[in-house]
């Protein structure tokens, strides 16, 4: 079946199985491979993308749902190849992340975060990020790492 | 023990434009087609193979199946409102606080920006967060198949774990919530703080006047079959003195109600002690710290 959707600002148009999730698609086929396939089932957040802004788990969604309307955001999104953009500088900055794994998930999740609330504080942010699983690093330097991010996203603008 | 996640099944997809042409789908499929809502139930029960569905029907490219309107007989919310709306709905909150509160501790925020109230009460899970509340608002369901409608309350919609009076032709599209004014409040009990589902939950509505309960309802979800109404507690708090005693005495008689199973989240007892516990403590919340469904 066609599916058409925009992947980063970009148009894409493929032919994909109606049993084909959209986190395989990225994968796989797009080899977009920044989203993480963890559990494959809802529960870890390291498939996390950006469906028209808003936080969603691609593990969930079939690539043959995506219309040409949607606007799919992936970490690849977020700047231009080879610079960062001031939500990663933060989780350098601060160490929010030690094996990777859970981290493009946790960077969405900030943006999404920020775009609505520029200002948040730690209980919303703990609110926020009920559904992304980290396992190294008990999630204080997560937290440290998304209010620096506020900070230098204020700062910038 | 959980079935492992494996890849879909292969299967085929349809995403009809109209309620009617859904309608037809199902018809014709019967019980050989699943409903695609939120997806945030339906994908991992298919890839686990709990499930099973030859064709997948889409609802998401159907106009005018999302939305939450005021109307006469209280709030309609539409079948493809997704948890996150109702959540941020300021009609909820005003008219059907409960409800919100409810949703609030509800899985994760991006599960709830897919999840849908009609999917949470289809799937029909004993633990179910959106049920208690909505069975204390006396909240009733429109189940739609291509011959007419009809309007089920919700406390005669479930009948077993993921089983409902729903037939395999007919779709819930709407959730109808009566508005009334009086104090409610919903309480969950997990294993941890957040993202968690329920080892026991309860919501409540009451109205008291000059002192006592005029109104009462109470409902309890993941310690029976199904999501369940405590008809020994309101009648025993029915028209009495509205205090702490009387409150402590009827949340008693919920432990005779309750039908828990024992499983990795709580054992049996557990679950029928802390029915108890968490029936005094919302109790005493509508009995004056409740939100009050007026007030807000």
């Amino acid at each position: 079946m066609k599916v058409q959707f925009k992947l980063n600002g970009r148009a894409v148009t493929e032919e994909v199985e109606p049993y084909e999730t959209l986190l395989d698609f990225l994968r796989e086929r797009l080899q977009v491979i920044s989203v993480k396939k963890g559990c494959d089932e809802g529960d870890c957040g390291a498939c996390t993308i950006l469906l028209n802004g808003k936080p969603v788990r691609s593990c969930l969604l079939l690539a043959v749902q995506m219309r040409e309307k949607d606007e799919v955001t992936t970490v690849e999104g977020l700047s231009k190849p080879g610079e960062r953009s001031v939500i990663q500088e933060a989780f350098l900055e601060k160490y929010g992340f030690q094996c990777g794994f859970c981290t493009p998930g946790m960077i969405l999740t900030t943006k999404a975060l920020l775009d609505a609330k520029p200002k948040p504080t730690v209980e919303e942010i703990k609110d926020q990020f009920e559904g992304n699983l980290c396992r190294c690093t008990g999630y204080q330097q997560i937290i440290e790492s998304v209010l620096r991010a506020a900070e230098l996203k204020a700062g910038r603008s | 023990m959980e079935a492992g996640v494996r890849p879909l099944p292969k299967m085929n997809y349809v995403a009809p434009s109209s309620l009617k042409e859904a309608l037809h789908l199902l018809k014709k499929y019967k019980g050989k087609a699943r409903v695609l809502a939120g997806g945030t139930d339906l994908i991992p029960k298919l890839k686990k193979r709990m499930i099973k569905a030859e064709v997948v029907i889409d609802l998401n490219r159907i106009p005018g199946l999302s939305g939450i309107r005021m109307q006469k007989d209280g709030l309609h919310i539409g079948a493809l409102t997704r948890l996150a709306e109702i959540k941020e709905s300021r009609l909820v909150r005003e008219k059907a606080p409960v409800l919100f509160q409810a949703i609030g501790v509800m899985a994760s925020p991006p599960i709830r920006n897919r999840g849908t109230l009609a999917g949470n009460l289809c799937t029909a899970s004993p633990a179910a967060d959106t049920a208690p509340p909505l069975l204390v608002l006396n909240a009733s369901v429109r189940l739609q198949n291509t011959d007419g409608k009809r309007v089920v309350p919700l406390s005669e919609f479930f009948r077993g774990p993921q089983d409902t009076v729903r037939r395999a032709d007919e779709m819930l599209t709407e959730v109808i919530v009566p508005v009334q004014k009086g104090r409610s409040a919903f309480l969950k009990l997990g294993r941890r703080k957040a993202f968690t589902l329920s080892v026991v939950s309860v919501a409540a509505f009451a109205r008291v006047r000059g002192g006592k309960f005029e109104d009462l309802r109470l409902a309890l979800g993941a310690v029976a079959p199904t999501p369940i109404r405590s008809r020994k507690v309101e009648e025993a708090l029915q028209g009495k003195e509205a205090n702490e005693e009387n409150i402590a005495r009827a949340a008693e008689l919920v432990k005779e109600e309750v039908k828990p199973i024992g499983d990795v989240r709580a054992s049996e007892e557990y679950r029928r002690e802390m029915s108890s516990v968490f029936t005094r403590r919302v109790l005493a919340q509508v009995n004056g710290r409740g939100y009050n469904e007026s007030a807000i």
